[in-house]
């Protein structure tokens, strides 16, 4: 089952490389993976997608919770939180298909973010699921290149910031 | 104004470390020259960095206290890479320091230029480049911290020569600013009373003890706590000596190598508490037949080990004294005296069925009585071992007795041939009045003899008992029992280095041994010689380590020593 991981570090030199390295060094597997600056100057936020087990990704989280430029770690529980992803797909675009792909950009509020004589770069946001069904539907079309930034996401509003401490309970 | 050189010592000081294990070369210059100018800290010049990290490692696991290692950039570093990896794999303690070339050198590959962070990154518990001279004392106040706090271990500092170099004012920090290194401090009552609850319950409760007690410093709760409830105690390779062995409670040592009636308490158990342990491959074997019966209490100070290989119903995450002071507390509240009276019959029973035992057969020595006859002359005096890893160390955990914590000192989870003699001089150093014996097998010595030379000019004298085989014994072994006999690549021979004549060579005293005759009297001399000797014992290399469980297999597949069997050919 794939999860979403939400881990604030320190904003130092080798934070990332040491997240990263415990994935590869416990053999667990990142399928994507976002970094960028947070609400605070001194601290960066990853967010990870990860593929495994329940078990696994208890392991996971209390082996990335002892890494000391980190300083919480939670998953984001699917339906608890807003996950977003962009992409950029440029997509061959004889005249003879333009109005054809624009009016699909359309209905997915895609963006064109650059026009050429032949093809169109589309910018997409939006829940991964979306982002997914766009690539699908313009795939015919014929996608020459495609980048998609992995995803990030947040709690909902609503929801209590989490401490992200492993928690210990009687079972 | 001081230097950051300066800096490191005067930091290093208030940290009250009084001796550190290295070798100098170019980027780590500057801190040689300030230990020049004078410092209170003794600096023991190793002959190999590999020795020198296995030193300080030895120093911290005699002492308890945090062992440092300098070494220098580059070839200097990467020596240091194997006992950073030893000291990750059993919670070592250590602080080490490596020069690295200028910063406006760094990424350029550099002569003697590394990156020893970037290697390093999966076997410590942090580590830190640094980049500014003024913070060189509150970049060691905080690798000291981390290295000795939580779960215990590694930590590497990367100083850039330029950076020894430049100036700063010095003053060495009160607090550490660390706020994503929280360990945890507190006990957790109620999960405490449960697990007194299940003990108590229990009819044939086990304590599987691990190095983290000795790390927590709770060996005396430890005793009591078995003490409080008779509750029998099994020990690991890495918490040989945190309870007394000849203790009536102490039941042997589990695993591929434990005796019959270590592994049969263990697999019998109905309650199972695991003490700073973490269910190692060598000790449960196949995981799913590992005490198939029991109810799992694990205490831990690391809560990345609850549930890692087997799930705990009562695990309890926190520093190991107070949690087991906690316990017998609640403890001598709920237990029923006597009651495990019946299981302890059980286990001396099956003690006394299954000894360990070898055979007599042939003209050459037998491992074994060295081994004996080491434990014979040693008992009772202020004796601290080491270990190299393979067959000696397995025997030297079956026969030598340790009631004293912090006297067994082995290379556990990375399993590092050549750890016994620099560990040896490390723990000398931190013990100086104790009799520091290494037990080693000769393709261990061969691999960190060079060490001699620090134990002879540094006055650290020790002594080494050579199980010599003159082969891999351990892989011969496996060879036998697993690859159809065909033996590759094991031979070493007994002779060739002639150990005894390499010990002179090295200002050290030498003997040789080749017959039961022969060994008492030159144990007797080298432990009472107060000089650094090695003591060659030639023994009959077709000698296996027996019981011996094979990997992967249940405890109840135990291979005992081959009854009334010649040795296998």
């Amino acid at each position: 089952m794939k999860h979403t991981l939400s881990i604030l570090v320190e904003n130092r030199p080798g934070a990332l490389a040491r997240v990263v390295s415990m994935f590869r060094r416990r053999s667990f597997n990142i399928d994507s993976l976002a970094v960028g600056p947070t609400e605070r100057r001194d601290v960066s936020r990853i967010t990870l997608r990860v593929d495994c087990a329940d078990h696994a990704l208890s392991q996971i989280e209390k082996q990335i919770h002892k890494l000391v430029d980190v300083l919480r770690v939670n998953e984001l529980p699917p339906g608890e939180s807003v996950e977003r992803e962009l992409a950029l797909i440029n997509v061959a675009a004889p005249p003879s298909r333009r109005a054809e792909l624009l009016a699909l950009a359309e209905a997915f509020r895609a963006r064109v973010a650059d026009l050429g004589p032949d093809a169109i770069v589309f910018e997409i946001v939006g829940a991964p699921g979306e982002v997914d069904a766009f690539e699908e539907l313009v795939r015919p079309h014929g996608v020459k290149e495609l980048v998609r930034t992995g995803r990030i996401g947040l709690a909902r509003a609503a929801a209590p910031v989490p401490d992200g401490r492993p928690q210990y309970v009687l079972r | 104004m001081t230097n950051g050189a300066d800096a490191v010592l005067r930091s290093l000081e208030a940290e009250g470390v009084d001796v550190v294990f290295g070798i100098p070369g170019g980027a780590i210059l500057p801190i040689y020259d300030a230990l020049a100018r004078g410092t209170s800290i003794h600096h023991v010049l190793a002959r190999h960095e590999q020795g020198a990290g296995h030193m300080a490692e030895g120093y911290a696991r005699a002492s308890g206290r945090i062992g440092v290692a300098f070494a220098t950039s580059g070839p200097g570093a990467t020596n240091l890479v194997t006992p950073i990896a030893d000291a990750w794999m059993d919670s070592t303690p250590l602080v080490c320091i490596t020069g690295q070339v200028r910063s406006h050198l760094i990424g350029t590959d550099a002569f003697q230029e590394c990156d020893i962070t970037g290697i390093t990154i999966p076997i410590v518990k942090h580590s830190w480049l640094v980049q500014d001279v003024a913070e060189i004392p509150a970049i060691i106040k905080a690798a000291f911290h981390v290295a000795g706090t939580g779960r215990c271990g590694p930590v590497l500092v990367d100083i850039p020569r330029d950076i020894q170099e430049a100036l700063l004012e010095f003053t060495y920090p009160d607090v550490v600013d660390l706020p994503g290194w929280r360990p945890p401090k507190r006990v957790h009552a109620r999960q405490v009373r449960e697990a007194a609850r299940q003990l108590a319950e229990a009819e044939r409760p086990v304590l599987y003890v691990g190095g983290g007690v000795l790390n927590a410093h709770a060996t005396d709760e430890l005793l009591e706590l078995a003490q409080a409830a008779r509750l029998p105690v099994v020990t690991t390779l890495m918490a040989k000596s945190a309870f007394p062995e000849t203790h009536e409670l102490h039941f042997g040592w589990p695993g591929m190598h434990g005796p019959k009636w270590s592994n049969w308490a263990m697999n019998k158990c109905d309650v199972l508490v695991a003490v700073g342990s973490r269910f190692d491959d060598r000790v449960t074997g196949k995981l799913s037949a590992f005490a198939p019966g029991a109810t799992v209490i694990h205490l831990d100070v690391d809560s990345a080990e609850i549930d890692k290989l087997r799930y705990a119903d009562v695990p309890v995450v926190g520093p190991l004294k107070p949690v087991l002071a906690e316990l017998t507390r609640e403890l001598r509240e709920v237990a029923v005296p006597g009651s495990t009276e019946p299981w302890l019959a059980q286990l001396r029973e099956w003690r006394e069925q299954f000894p360990l035992r070898y055979g007599n057969e042939g003209e050459m020595l037998k491992p074994q009585p060295v081994l004996e006859a080491l434990q014979e002359l040693t008992v009772g005096s202020d004796v601290v071992f080491t270990t190299g890893v393979g067959q000696h160390q397995m025997w030297a955990m079956q026969y030598l007795l340790c009631d004293r914590p912090r006297t067994f000192i082995t290379s556990g989870g990375l399993g590092t041939m050549g750890y016994g003699i620099p560990a040896a001089i490390g723990a000398k150093a931190a013990r100086p009045e104790a009799t520091v014996v290494c037990v080693d097998g000769d393709g261990c010595f061969q691999m960190t003899c060079q060490e001699l030379a620090t134990s002879v000019l540094e006055d650290l004298p020790i002594v080494v008992v050579l199980v010599n085989n003159g082969s891999l014994g351990m892989v011969r072994q496996w060879q036998d029992m697993f690859f159809g006999e065909r033996f590759s690549q094991i031979e070493l021979t007994h002779h060739l280095p002639d150990y005894a004549a390499l010990a002179e060579a090295y200002g050290a005293r030498g003997f040789t041994v080749e017959s039961d005759d022969e060994l008492r009297p030159a144990l007797e001399e080298a432990l009472a010689c107060g000089r650094t000797a090695v003591v060659d014992c030639r023994v009959d290399a077709r000698e296996h380590c027996f019981p011996m469980i094979p990997a992967g297999a249940s405890a109840l597949q135990l291979v005992e020593y081959p009854d009334g069997q010649a040795v296998p050919a």
